[in-house]
């Protein structure tokens, strides 16, 4: 029975590596970012303007946040729920454990190519429209450990990312600003441009892991 | 406080368990040969006076001449400790003998010098990588690697 066991977990161990091997090899480029992404034509021949206003307005003031914290910028982000600065004044004081209800992934922290996948399949789990907010140095770019063996070099290698909060760490006033920021950009997003960029987004899960990976 | 027993005498209780072993003292640690660690470990861990029944610390070093893989070792009865020392003078095929027999402790310790610094470790029950993935090449912590 234990040959059985270790057989098993053998093969985990060897898919697991695969899977981080083959992300390592699609992330050479960092994905674009997705203010890029607008289609002319839509642009210019559908307008939704009142749909748009009262969707965004519902959308910026009711974030729900789904917050990873691999590394020490999660304690600045906790922070900022204290009562000292009150992210509830905003509406984004809900914190969803389960990706499939969250708007905006916060990716606080240090990834490494071994948590890479997860946070990878995390994202492809959120339902559209979703954002994605990298705070602090390691985030954005890798910060001091960027040239690392086992590091990623900026999460935009992984997935599209809207706002960069810089810092080592940002101090939780950082953070509130880069989440104003998002939600003007959320406030200025047009239904369409939404629509757009899902699609966009649907295809770059689709190249980023095919069919019965998940 | 924790006393810190003399290497020469420890080697020499040692040499005397194990004639014709090649033991020495060298400052403050005690060297042994790689292979027959285990059995060393189990004299200390055993030996009435000596009793090293604590396995503080394992790790390793790289000197580009040999591996060096450090033993800190403390008896909680005695209140005394030790530095036991081995060295493996080939790089590619680098053999050190488990100590997890001994200390069930060393497992995950030994396991993570296999992964950084590629030191194997003969009679380990579970000798595969403990921090990086299946497949990533080298071992990073070598002073050659890159």
């Amino acid at each position: 029975m234990e040959v059985v066991g270790l057989d098993s977990i053998k093969e985990l161990d060897s898919r697991e590596g695969q899977d981080i091997n083959s992300l390592i090899e699609r992330s050479r480029i960092p994905l674009p970012d997705p203010d890029r992404w607008l289609d002319e034509d839509v642009k210019r021949n559908v307008a939704m303007i009142a749909t748009d206003a009262v969707l965004n307005w519902g959308r910026l003031n009711s974030i729900y946040m789904h917050a990873t914290g691999p590394a020490c910028c999660i304690f600045e982000f906790l922070s900022a729920f204290t009562a000292r600065f009150d992210v509830a004044r905003f509406g984004w004081e809900i914190f969803r454990p389960s990706p499939r209800q969250a708007d905006v992934f916060v990716i606080a922290g240090t990834v490494t190519w071994k948590m890479a996948v997860q946070l990878r399949r995390l994202y492809d789990q959120m339902p559209e429209p979703k954002w994605v907010v990298a705070m602090g140095a390691c985030a954005i770019s890798g910060g001091t450990f960027r040239e690392s063996y086992s590091v990623v070099p900026g999460v935009n290698r992984i997935m599209p990312v809207d706002v960069y909060i810089p810092g080592c760490p940002p101090r939780p006033e950082g953070f509130l600003y880069g989440m104003l920021m998002l939600q003007e950009k959320i406030r200025r997003s047009s239904s369409k441009k939404q629509i757009l960029e899902g699609t966009y987004k649907f295809k770059q899960n689709f190249r980023q892991f095919p069919a019965g990976n998940h | 406080m924790t006393v810190a027993l003399k290497s020469e005498q420890t080697a020499s209780q040692i040499a005397a368990a194990f004639p014709g072993a090649d033991v020495k003292a060298d400052g403050p640690a005690v060297v042994v040969a790689p292979d027959m660690v285990n059995k060393v470990c189990a004299f200390l861990k055993s030996a009435p006076g000596l009793e090293f029944d604590y396995l503080q610390n394992l790790t390793s070093t790289d000197y580009l001449d040999y591996f060096e893989v450090v033993y800190h070792l403390t008896s909680l009865k005695h209140n005394h400790s030790m530095v036991l020392k081995t060295r493996c003078f080939d790089r590619n095929n680098a053999e050190v003998a488990s100590v997890t027999g001994v200390w069930r402790g060393a497992d995950f310790q030994e396991r993570e010098v296999y992964d950084l610094m590629g030191i194997k470790f003969t009679g380990h029950p579970n000798l595969k990588r403990i921090l990086l993935w299946e497949g990533f090449p080298g071992h990073p912590l070598r002073r050659d690697y890159l």
